[in-house]
């Protein structure tokens, strides 16, 4: 199957990572569960969920951390378990816990990561200049004293410094502000564009539009892979997005009494409403709904039919399929 | 909800606090009233952290002053304790005691006699729907559940204002909206809630809120008065601008 040899006889469309029916269990609970996806090379790839959804496992079987129990997983054209030696050396990983030397500089934590690859920072620089350049003013302070979107940076430069062919990053930016989330994924951008192959998780629903593709999943399953304007495009039912001068906890709580609603959250500013008849036009969604809501006292709603965005799409097939404990 | 003539819960003033010749909160001053969300809100490092600390009691200020539930932070800092709750993602519950361990443990920290311990203990459990639960350990359960019993236990000694810091930090997005619909029911207790989130689209359903910038206050008021002073769409778009103005200017 994939030895190193038919790794390079394989045709330049072989996955950059595919996994086949890969189930890991920790003790009685299922951590992922039947997971069958692939990555093809050049893409940045999201994989979006909460705590909990099996994310970290995921990644973990990817760069050879875990073995599944069952099913297999293939990275480069080699398998995680046999050929997890040769693979390593080709991954770049960048774990959800800062893993870097708090008491090493931020220069001494990179030259230890090249040194330990094999390279130098010299020849890493070519591929992690741009970063670089942003910390190289605090590169003799202690990583352990760098901010959290610093300290991500850094983190990015020594998964990257080894020049590999996959990137995997887990939750990079888990509780770190929207500005340095922004800055974050303006970079990966970059990289994605010089012609990286990235995996990337997040608990974030917004920065779904950042991938190329991105997996939604949940209590260790996939709920599905689709580009993020196509998952915009498959919300089943008529989606609303209302908003009143009235007390807006009372107007949730009104609107959930409506016979037809599948659901009310709050979005931000608005209201997202979801209509459980399928098909049925928007514009007798608006009136029944608005004439429901007049009749309990909420004269001045102004309501409106939305696309979907990947959280409601999210939210909506997380609560279609029964959810794991 | 916010009343006008309410009463003061939250009352910071030229609220102050260096580290060496570092200035992490810079004469902030702002004042919540009671039964108000208010949002509190920065970038990492914009010294929301330091600020909440001074609040809770737990770090002097440097100058300045600021009442909490009455009570100065600075000369009476046992007494905010007891007025207050604190509930943060990263820590709040003992995860190897169970769900009644807990709720002793922290009755009895709070000060509370153990009759009065298991009398909210027991409509604690009911409330939330943990009593099949309630000899289990909190690892165990799910974090939908860890997060509501968090806050239940915050509010278990009655306290006047509840600091929330990132509670909703990785939890998935219908149990998030969840844990904003107890907010605003302990909200329109007379209860005051000032928590901080890097979800923007939660700082919308904030009665109030402030967004730190380099140790003071950047911005004030309500989410619709601050969009409107920045002419802006959303909270995003403000927050993006104060914390990264070379980008869009």
């Amino acid at each position: 199957m994939s030895t190193a040899s038919s790794v390079q006889t394989a045709p330049a469309t072989a996955p950059a990572v595919s996994l086949q029916g890969v189930t890991k269990r920790f003790d009685q609970v299922t951590a992922v569960q039947s997971l069958t996806l692939t990555v093809q090379p050049g893409e940045l790839y999201g994989v979006i969920g909460p705590d909990g959804a099996g994310k970290t496992t995921l990644f973990r079987t990817v760069v050879t951390l875990l073995a599944p129990d069952e099913g297999t997983t293939t990275v480069l054209g080699l398998d995680t378990v046999r050929d997890y030696r040769a693979l390593r050396n080709r991954l770049g990983y960048m774990p959800g816990r800062f893993a870097l030397y708090p008491d090493l500089s931020v220069r001494e934590n990179l030259s230890f990561y090249a040194t330990v690859f094999g390279t130098t920072v010299a020849d890493g620089m070519r591929i992690i200049e741009p970063i670089w350049r942003q910390l190289s003013e605090f590169s003799d302070r202690r990583a352990g004293a760098l901010s959290g979107g610093m300290k991500q940076k850094l983190a990015l430069c020594c998964a990257l410094v080894h020049a590999p062919d996959l990137l995997v990053l887990d939750e990079p930016t888990t509780g770190v502000d929207a500005v340095s989330r922004v800055e974050f994924w303006e970079l990966l951008g970059r990289l994605r564009d010089g012609g990286l192959t990235i995996m990337v998780s997040t608990p974030y629903m917004d920065e779904a539009a950042r991938c190329d593709r991105v997996a939604l999943m949940q209590g260790g399953r996939v709920l599905r892979v689709d580009t993020p304007a196509a998952l915009a495009q498959s919300y089943p039912l008529p989606l609303f997005a209302l908003r009143s001068g009235g007390e807006r906890l009372h107007l949730l709580r009104t609107l959930r009494e409506f016979p037809h609603a599948a659901s009310v959250w709050p979005f931000g500013e608005d209201l997202h409403y979801t209509d459980r008849r399928a098909g049925l036009s928007p514009s007798v969604v608006l009136s029944e709904a608005s004439a429901w809501l007049a009749q309990h006292g909420f004269s001045d709603v102004q309501m409106r039919p939305i696309v979907a965005s990947v959280e409601d799409v999210f939210m909506q097939l997380a609560t279609a399929v029964p959810q794991a404990a | 909800m916010r009343t006008p003539n309410a009463p003061v819960a939250i009352d910071a003033r030229e609220l102050t606090r260096r580290f060496g010749t570092f200035t992490a909160v810079n004469a902030i001053t702002f004042s919540v009233q009671r039964g108000e969300v208010f949002g509190f809100l920065g970038a990492n490092g914009a010294g929301k952290t330091t600020a909440m600390r001074m609040l809770i009691g737990l770090l002097a200020p440097t100058s300045g002053s600021a009442t909490v539930a009455g009570l100065d932070v600075e000369r009476d800092s046992e007494g905010v304790r007891r007025r207050i709750g604190y509930m943060s993602q990263r820590f709040s519950l003992y995860d190897d005691l169970t769900v009644q361990e807990n709720i002793r443990l922290f009755g009895g920290l709070y000060g509370l006699d153990d009759h009065t311990i298991r009398e909210r203990g027991d409509a604690l459990i009911e409330r939330i729907g943990l009593h099949h639960a309630r000899r289990n350990l909190v690892r165990r359960l799910p974090l939908g559940w860890r997060q509501q019993l968090a806050f239940s236990v915050a509010l278990l000694h009655e306290p006047q204002v509840l600091f929330l810091d990132e509670p909703t930090g990785g939890v998935d997005p219908i149990t998030r909206r969840q844990f904003w619909e107890l907010i605003y029911d302990t909200a329109n207790t007379g209860t005051t809630v000032l928590v901080t989130t890097h979800y923007l689209d939660e700082a919308e359903y904030c009665d109030r809120l402030t967004i730190m910038v380099d140790g003071a206050i950047a911005a004030a008021g309500s989410p619709g008065a601050v969009k409107s002073e920045f002419g802006a769409s959303s909270l995003d778009e403000v927050f993006l601008r104060l914390t990264r103005p070379q980008v869009t200017a």
